[in-house]
């Protein structure tokens, strides 16, 4: 093979698993095999699983803004600390609120946080990825590829959870800094899944056929790799969406992330502390739903990914 | 009865949850010592028998039927893993096809072939790192005192495959297999290959089944021959016999489609349809027409389409194809001239419509921190031209420029110095606007039909591109869409359908289509056939040549294949490590080649007939 | 590898230059001044100025990056506003409880992990190989903070086994600091332990597909021989660049555990720190915590060459 620059790979690309999220939500895509028929079917019923519970969650927003079975704010002395009933299914915190109530509103939190946080990710670091891809195959334009992706590396020393801390410090703290900083940390993940599907798909022939036929490079862009990285984006866009779960909801039990009377799993979480030895079954519900909307969100991209795993898309049937 | 060494009887192997075996009933026998190569494409089985015999099938195939082995009492593959494990190096081994990934990377090869000494337990541990070195030795690696320290990325392909018949024939097993060993590998590279296989299993006796889908190859390497064809065995016989007077006419395809030597009595290869009137690998001219129509079950292309081979070619002149075949068939400058004289009086000048001069491209090493590494000369000063309605094919190994070169034709990459002029375009200094006039006259046929083709696009969207930036309306471009994709044999159905859901073969007659779309003046191939099997080979081949007749192009067939470049190009560049070694019409190089380094390929390229009278 | 090294190191003390202006940015330009924060809105401008000349705020914003810097290099992070008391001893106490923590906690994923990925990918296609997939899935969703809290129910409240909270450090006694060390330690680790499974299971079945595999098998080594020999040294490679990102997540992940379990570490400084509006404190311990995260990524880089080769020799 000749040594164009085009096809000249460090050596070192061979092991960055470029599909690395900063955090931990699921295996990359880089060190994902292309799996074979079994486990793809597999892989398909995690997908189910997954967009199954999303919209559990998403449903139990949804209707929260038409219906609750209680008021949110009310307190009822007379229920406080009750366990699960007829009335209360899920129980009564220590005002006599409705724990049921509380996790349905709550919900609306961890996917607006969720929605903001990965738009702002998708919406910047997406861009940034292909840009810096097509910088890459220039001679000219290797060095600004290469400060943009130093840059990133820079942004990936701040995990979610430190840069909403941060922001917390400096702001006050509250959902929307919160949303803002979990965003702006998920961005790195998203610029390097975009670069690495972008080079890929550069580096194909069918864009060397595109670009014998005189096509521009926004068409380029456009027509061949945006089709073609945009199953790698929504999966890591699903990633994002559990990271960003975690985050808020890490945040919130600390303290700096959505401040009372907002209802939010995290916070509930770290009001149930007190009573942990009395009322363990206070920690249970957000809990659970903390662990469901991140399961769903994981389980979903992970059969998303086979979904769209370009192994087996080419070299198909 | 003499015991075989190798005995297969009714194997059938079934994927898991599949009804429909992949491999039917394959009964087969290697006498010790005995070579036999076991001939087939791609899906025919071949493999999966070879892995069988090694215990090595994927664990979601499962098969049926009994394999004994000589030195083992019991059906293989009743045996377990660890009794399989025990085997294998000891008294079967086998040789893969993908030199590059099959050893450790991790590991430096001495140590990778101590590995399987040490594991039979045959030399006595203070004599293995001498032993090492013997069999770096024997495969003759240029310097195994050193050798043996390297760790596989140092070495090239070929000394890779060195390395595993090494560690293969570390042990002295009875049977050598080898999977397709030299397909992945130069020409040159693949007769010292196939020369030191040959020469290491007579060494230490050892039978040796041969798995490939070159008939040539198999030719000089074995005594007997297998054919297979979609999981079943169709034919064996002595090489003689199966070369001379094959019975199946499956077999009489393959033959016939793998000779490029020779044609029908249009000029054109023989397929797996045509194959009837296909006398055999001599050097001669064929003999008279036949018409051929749908021979048996046996169709070229087993996906999407049935039609039959472009025999005849609706947009094919009657005219034209009369005057083609009153010449000499196989004179390719004899037919561009014909095509020159009433075909494209505009570009029938004296001038050259390509003309390259002092063309050097070198690439600068890049190291972190603009750390300099040393620069790569792919290019080192490259001169030559090409007349409008040529066919030049550009004949080198991997790292011999020619993907360079082809990319500075088309725009893609500049030249470091030096002048490239196409038509009227000085493509070094051309504007962008320039480029794009010259993109819209000379369009690629890639290598890989699998990676050349967007698999997200519709073949529709896929053959239009080009007109989309060539600034076609919609209208025109359906129409020519359409009359393209009927000129290269599919059916218009295709247009609906995405890549994935065709063959190899028809990929390429899509990237064609796509080529041919704008109607260039100048159509490039790079290697458009290497990634296909023989039998589907010819088919585009011919619609290659029926084509560049069809539409007067000038053809530049890159290609590593001289078989290729000899039947199809009337002139021909021969290039190694960036220079031109030799150039000229392909009838004299071949006849009478100047360089030493063309002698070297012309020899090594595999030869039906040649394997023959020497075998 | 020693050019590879150098360039590595510059690269690391860029990123660290980059990342403390950064931080020195976000901290002390944008909103208001440290002493407004540190004050409250309720606060007098003269009182706000006098804290600003006291401490030097009214100087550029360069003067005070450079002293800042300065400071750090020779060990010093400066003085909180809120306390007046100095911020280094806090630090230097803080982050060996948190290195602990995190150390601790790293080794016993990575002893669950491997053994189990391992296993899991193996056993592929028997109900054990999917039954550790999936419960690794759902240890990813579970945070670590409600497995902290779930522990603590269990173990603490209920059972009575270990301490629910506190530190002992392990000078005062060995035998109340381990106990006082495993709740927290499960309570990350187990977390990661299920991130890391997922990673190597996927690694070694990919390696598992490698034709070196195939290779080591017609050597004559059976197909699990054939991983250990050959197999999980080239499954490391993707595992230990994961692993640097884990244990950079642990690092984060620690802040709340050490909240949850009231330990004296650098997490919980931070917290406290923000809570008293402390942004000079809170500026030194991000500081610290990303020239760790950074000190992680430097030594996985440096660690995948010496396994690969095919990288050594490259660089």
């Amino acid at each position: 093979m000749n040594p164009t620059p085009t096809s000249a790979q460090s050596p070192s690309d061979h092991v960055d698993p470029v599909a690395l999220d900063a955090t931990d939500a699921t295996a990359s895509a880089k060190i994902r095999p292309g799996r074979s028929r079994r486990s793809g079917r597999r892989a398909n019923a995690s997908m189910i699983i997954g967009a199954g519970l999303v919209v559990l969650i998403v449903g139990l927003a949804l209707i929260s803004f038409v219906w609750t079975p209680y008021d949110p704010t009310t307190i009822d002395p007379a229920a406080r600390l009750q366990s699960g009933s007829l009335t209360h299914p899920f129980g009564t915190d220590t005002f006599g609120r409705d724990t049921l109530t509380w996790v349905m509103v709550g919900a609306r939190i961890t996917l607006l946080v969720g929605v903001v946080a990965v738009g702002i990710a998708l919406l910047i670091g997406t861009p940034i990825g292909i840009i810096s891809a097509f910088f890459a195959k220039q001679p000219w334009g290797m060095w600004i590829d290469a400060v943009i992706m130093r840059a990133n590396d820079i942004l990936l020393a701040f995990p979610a959870l430190l840069l909403a801390i941060i922001f917390a410090a400096v702001y006050s703290p509250g959902t929307g800094p919160a949303m803002v900083a979990v965003g702006i940390a998920a961005i790195p993940g998203f610029a390097r899944v975009a670069r690495s599907g972008t080079l890929q798909v550069l580096g194909s022939e069918y864009v060397r056929a595109a670009r014998a036929s005189n096509r521009r490079i926004p068409a380029i862009a456009v027509v061949h790799v945006l089709p073609n990285i945009a199953g790698m984006v929504i999966v890591q866009a699903s990633v994002a969406f559990a990271i960003s779960v975690l985050a808020e909801a890490g945040l919130s039990f600390l303290g700096l992330g959505t401040q009372a009377p907002t209802p939010s799993w995290g916070r509930m979480l770290q009001e149930s502390q007190q009573y942990l030895s009395t009322h363990p079954e206070l920690a249970l519900w957000p809990g659970v739903f903390i662990a469901l909307a991140v399961l769903g969100f994981n389980l979903l991209g992970d059969g998303l990914r086979d979904r769209f795993d370009p192994k087996m898309e080419a070299r198909g049937a | 009865m003499p015991e075989n060494l190798l005995e297969v009887r009714d194997l059938t192997i079934t994927p898991a949850g599949a009804d429909a075996p992949v491999l039917h009933d394959v009964s087969l026998s290697l006498a010790p010592g005995e070579r036999v190569g076991l001939i087939g494409e791609s899906g025919s089985g071949k493999s999966l028998t070879a892995q069988s015999v090694m215990g090595l099938l994927p664990e979601e195939l499962h098969a049926r039927g009994q394999v004994h082995l000589q030195g083992h009492s019991g059906n293989l593959l009743e045996a377990n893993e660890k009794t399989l494990a025990g085997l294998r190096s000891d008294i079967v081994s086998m040789v893969f096809q993908e030199p590059m990934s099959a050893l450790n990377p991790l590991m430096r090869i001495g140590d990778q072939i101590a590995e399987v000494l040490r594991l039979h337990g045959k030399a006595p541990r203070g004599q293995i790192p001498t032993r090492v070195l013997e069999l770096l030795r024997d495969v003759h690696m240029p310097d195994p005192d050193s050798d043996r320290f390297a760790y596989p990325h140092q070495l090239s392909g070929g000394q890779r495959q060195r390395v595993m018949l090494a560690i293969a024939l570390a042990n002295s097993p009875r049977l050598l297999i080898c999977d397709e060993p030299t397909t992945a590998l130069d020409v040159t590279v693949q007769k010292h290959m196939l020369d030191l296989i040959a020469e290491r299993v007579s060494a230490v006796e050892a039978g040796l089944l041969f798995i490939t889908h070159d008939l040539a190859v198999v030719a000089g390497v074995c005594d007997r021959v297998i054919v297979m064809y979609r999981g079943r065995i169709v034919e064996s016989g002595s090489v003689d016999e199966i070369f001379t007077a094959p019975k199946h006419e499956y077999t009489r395809g393959l033959l016939a489609s793998s000779d490029l030597e020779a044609t029908d009595d249009r000029g054109r290869l023989f397929t797996l349809k045509t194959a009837l009137a296909y006398s055999g690998p001599q050097i001669g001219e064929a003999e008279a027409s036949v018409d051929v129509r749908e021979p048996g079950d046996l169709r070229d292309e087993p996906q999407i389409s049935t039609r039959p081979d472009h025999t005849g070619m609706s947009v094919a002149g009657s005219t034209d194809e009369d005057s083609v075949r009153t010449t000499s068939a196989r004179d390719g400058a004899g037919a561009a001239s014909v095509r020159d004289d009433h075909r494209t009086p505009s570009v029938r000048e004296s001038a050259p419509l390509i003309e390259v001069s002092d063309v050097t491209r070198i690439f600068r090493g890049r190291g972190l921190f603009g750390r300099r590494r040393s620069d790569v000369t792919a290019l080192g000063g490259i001169d030559f031209s090409v007349a409008a309605g040529a066919r030049l094919g550009i004949v080198g190994e991997s790292g011999s420029g020619k993907s360079t070169l082809l990319n500075i034709l088309s725009g893609l990459d500049r030249p470091t110095t030096g002048h490239v002029r196409v038509g009227d375009i000085r493509v070094e200094a051309a504007s962008s606007q320039a480029l794009r006039r010259l993109r819209e006259n000379l369009q690629i046929v890639f290598q890989d039909p699998f990676a050349s083709l967007d698999p997200r696009m519709r073949i529709a969207d896929i053959v239009a591109e080009p007109l989309i930036a060539a600034g076609v309306d919609k209208d025109e471009r359906a129409a020519r869409v359409e009359e393209m994709i009927a000129a290269v044999d599919l059916d218009q159905d295709s247009l609906r359908r995405y890549p994935h859901q065709f063959s190899g073969g028809q990929r390429q007659r899509i990237s064609i289509a796509r080529a041919l779309v704008t109607r260039p003046q100048i159509l490039v191939a790079d290697e458009p056939v290497s990634a296909l099997d023989v039998s589907v080979r010819a088919q585009v081949l011919n619609l290659l040549t029926d084509l560049v007749d069809e539409y007067a192009l000038t053809l530049l067939f890159v290609s590593h294949d001289l078989g290729v470049v000899k039947h199809l190009c009337s002139e021909v560049i021969v290039m190694r490590a960036g220079q031109i070694v030799e150039s000229g019409a392909t009838e004299d190089i071949y006849a009478n080649p100047q360089d030493e380094y063309t002698r070297r390929l012309i020899a090594a390229t595999p030869s039906l007939a040649e394997a023959l009278t020497a075998g | 590898m020693l050019t590879y090294a150098i360039n590595r190191a510059i690269q690391f003390a860029l990123s660290l230059l980059v990342a403390s202006v950064v931080i020195f940015a976000l901290m002390s330009l944008l909103p208001g001044n440290a002493a407004q924060v540190a004050l409250g809105t309720n606060a007098t401008p003269e009182a706000v100025a006098s804290l600003e000349a006291q401490y030097g705020l009214d100087r550029p914003p360069l003067i005070r990056y450079l002293d800042w810097m300065g400071g750090m290099l020779t060990g010093d992070f400066g003085t909180s506003y809120v306390t007046g008391a100095e911020i280094t001893p806090v630090i230097v106490d803080s982050v060996q409880v948190t290195a602990i923590l995190v150390i601790a906690a790293i080794a016993v994923s990575i002893l669950i992990a491997v053994p189990l990925g391992t296993f899991a990918a193996l056993e592929q296609r028997n109900w054990i190989g999917v039954t550790i997939s999936a419960i690794s899935q759902v240890g990813i969703a579970i945070p670590n903070f409600l497995a902290a809290i779930i522990l603590v129910i269990i173990f603490s409240l209920t059972l009575g086994w270990f301490p629910s909270q506190g530190w002992m450090a392990p000078i005062e006694g060995l035998g109340g600091f381990l106990l006082r060390l495993v709740l927290p330690v499960v309570s990350l680790a187990l977390v990661q332990a299920a991130v890391l499974t997922r990673y190597v299971r996927s690694a070694v079945l990919d390696v598992m597909r490698e034709d070196y595999i195939r290779t080591a098998r017609a050597k004559g080594l059976t197909k699990t021989k054939a991983l250990f020999a050959h197999g999980l040294r080239n499954a490391a490679i993707p595992v230990i660049t994961v692993a640097g990102v884990q244990l950079a997540t642990l690092l984060v992940g620690a802040v709340i555990i050490e909240q949850i379990f009231v330990l004296p570490g650098i997490g919980s400084e931070l917290v406290r720190a923000v809570a008293n509006r402390d942004l000079v404190a809170v500026q030194g311990i991000v500081m610290v915590l990303v020239l760790l995260v950074l000190i992680i990524n430097l030594i996985v880089d440096i660690l995948v060459p010496i396994v690969d080769p095919r990288i050594r020799n490259a660089a």
